[in-house]
């Protein structure tokens, strides 16, 4: 008997990866990005690993009682002035520079004080909870602020998986070491791969969000994709994005801000309207506001006050 | 032809702030909610950054005359270091407006813990305040009034000035200091330029000492 074989596509007639990916952003400049968007039902079944290459809506989404009522910034300000030196020090750059940055495959690395090490993958991690819808005011060390829908659920979830032993008393944050796709990590100006970390009661607060989206959709490649963390009451660079690892410490863990100017840039780094190191810090401009406003204490997240209950914040900033 | 020159020198040095200014108020400076916006997300930090910016470089290319005019041989352009000079005078009251009543909003506290507390912002203000002077004696009344020695003299400030300016940026920064670096390495080059010139034993004293080995040979 004859087998035929079933296929006769030459691998030279496939489309190669990038040129099929790149596809959507040509559509998407000729401002055929609808068109795009009917087509990409068929392309998922077709790639799956297509999914989630660009902004794609997150279904389910849940409003949230930790969201404030600010008026939102609008979305192409919060996606095109990014601090994100990985690609670049001008807060334009990333927007451009991060557009081909490859968010599938990902996964994160469980390590530390834990049972065992593990290695989930994003989606997996992405189902650990319903998607919760959290507005919350995003405060930068250099004195301007956002307010931004982000998308996620509290880190709690994923600690609570992480089953971390009682010895874990913080944990640290590694973003991605990739240099091919992040020009600007070739430029020792950090000593990369980026680091934060919190102390496991921050980290457990449930204000403490684990992001993979927002405005409704995946998060942009430059706001952090394709995972991040977000904690309101700190400054921005504790936020950290494109997170490959999280780690369970007994000590407290390196942060690259700290290390890189200690003075300016402490572990805690709360919003502090009273400490100033970098800045002053008693006033912020709001993107698309003219006059300044006051700088609340915790960027106004009265509640995480008891974390630092006895503890002097001028020495712990 | 200087004059008409100059008239075109002044204008250029006019167009980064017609840059700014046509990138602020946009397509539609009637409609001001759209003040800015070509500007990015924070128009206010932008017109910061880009008027500090031309205040070093004017500073630069004022400090660039006076080696230019000697290697490529043309003394006239001794004629535009005033105008240079101002406009880097003129920047800097712009970059620093900015700062005391858009970025502050004239909040009197703030600015003077500014000042005392924070170096970058003390070395920046030191930067600013030693070019005042420079501004005001600018003029040929001044020249003449003060001497051309003395005149020259006080006009050495401007080479503080430059230093406090590239020291306000590096400091200034958060990590990448690879601009203010760039800016510190032309200066550098522009202050070594005049210190080869000082060390370098000038026509007029070497025979100076040639006078004084004679007389001494004489007494002998």
């Amino acid at each position: 008997m004859l087998i035929k074989p079933t296929t006769d596509i030459r691998s030279s007639e496939i489309t190669p990866k990038d040129v099929y990916l790149n596809r959507r952003n040509f559509l998407a400049g000729l401002g055929l990005s609808t068109v795009a968007a009917a087509g990409l039902g068929m392309k998922e079944l077709l790639l799956p690993s297509a999914k989630a290459l660009a902004t794609d809506k997150i279904a389910g989404i849940q409003k949230s009682q930790f969201s404030t009522t600010e008026k939102i910034t609008p979305i192409n300000d919060v996606s095109h002035y990014n601090n994100y030196y990985e690609f670049s020090t001008e807060k334009e750059e990333p927007a451009k520079m991060a557009k081909d940055f490859r968010t599938r495959p990902w996964s994160i690395t469980i390590d530390g004080a834990v049972p065992k090490k593990q290695k989930w993958d994003i989606d997996a991690i992405m189902k650990f909870a319903a998607p919760e819808e959290r507005i919350y005011r995003h405060r930068c060390v250099e004195g301007w602020s956002i307010v931004v829908p982000w998308v996620g659920f509290s880190l709690s979830e994923l600690i609570k998986r992480a089953e971390s032993l009682g010895k874990a008393k913080f944990v640290q944050f590694t973003s991605i070491l990739d240099m091919t796709q992040m020009p600007g990590q070739r430029q020792r100006i950090l000593d990369w791969p980026y680091t934060e970390g919190l102390r496991m009661d921050e980290a457990m607060h449930p204000l403490t969000l684990l992001c993979f989206g927002m405005y409704g959709e995946s998060l942009p490649n430059q706001d952090g994709a394709p995972i991040r963390l977000v904690v309101p009451w700190k400054y921005g660079f504790k936020s950290a994005k494109a997170i490959v690892k999280i780690s369970f410490t007994d000590h407290q863990p390196s942060t690259t801000w700290n290390e890189a100017n200690p003075h300016d840039f402490g572990f805690y780094s709360n919003v502090n309207p009273n400490v100033d190191r970098y800045h002053s810090q008693a006033h912020e401009r709001r993107l698309g506001e003219f006059r300044p406003r006051p700088t609340l204490m915790f960027n106004g997240y009265d509640q995480v006050a008891g974390l630092y209950s006895g503890m002097d914040l001028a020495k712990n900033y | 032809m200087i004059r008409v020159l100059k008239i075109v020198v002044f204008l250029v040095c006019l167009v980064p702030l017609g840059l700014l200014a046509w990138r602020f108020f946009g397509v539609h400076p009637t409609d001001m909610s759209t003040w800015g916006a070509a500007l990015g997300a924070n128009p206010v930090e932008a017109l910061e950054h880009k008027t500090g910016d031309w205040t070093l470089r004017f500073l630069l290319i004022t400090l660039a005359i006076t080696p230019l005019r000697k290697l490529l041989h043309v003394p006239a352009l001794i004629k535009f270091r005033r105008m240079f000079g101002l406009f880097a005078f003129f920047y800097g009251c712009l970059h620093f407006t900015m700062y005391l009543g858009v970025d502050k909003f004239f909040n009197a506290h703030e600015i003077f813990a500014d000042i005392f507390k924070r170096k970058y912002i003390t070395v920046g203000f030191l930067a600013f305040v030693l070019l005042i002077p420079l501004a005001v004696t600018s003029t040929t009344g001044w020249i003449r009034r003060l001497g051309g020695k003395r005149w020259q003299a006080l006009h050495r400030l401007i080479y503080f000035s430059a230093i406090a300016g590239v020291i306000h940026y590096l400091w200034l920064v958060k990590a990448d200091i690879r601009e203010p670096l760039e800016y510190g390495a032309i200066l550098a080059v522009l202050l070594a330029y005049r210190a080869v010139v000082w060390l370098r034993p000038s026509p007029a004293m070497r025979s100076g000492a040639i006078t004084r080995v004679r007389e001494k040979v004489a007494v002998e």
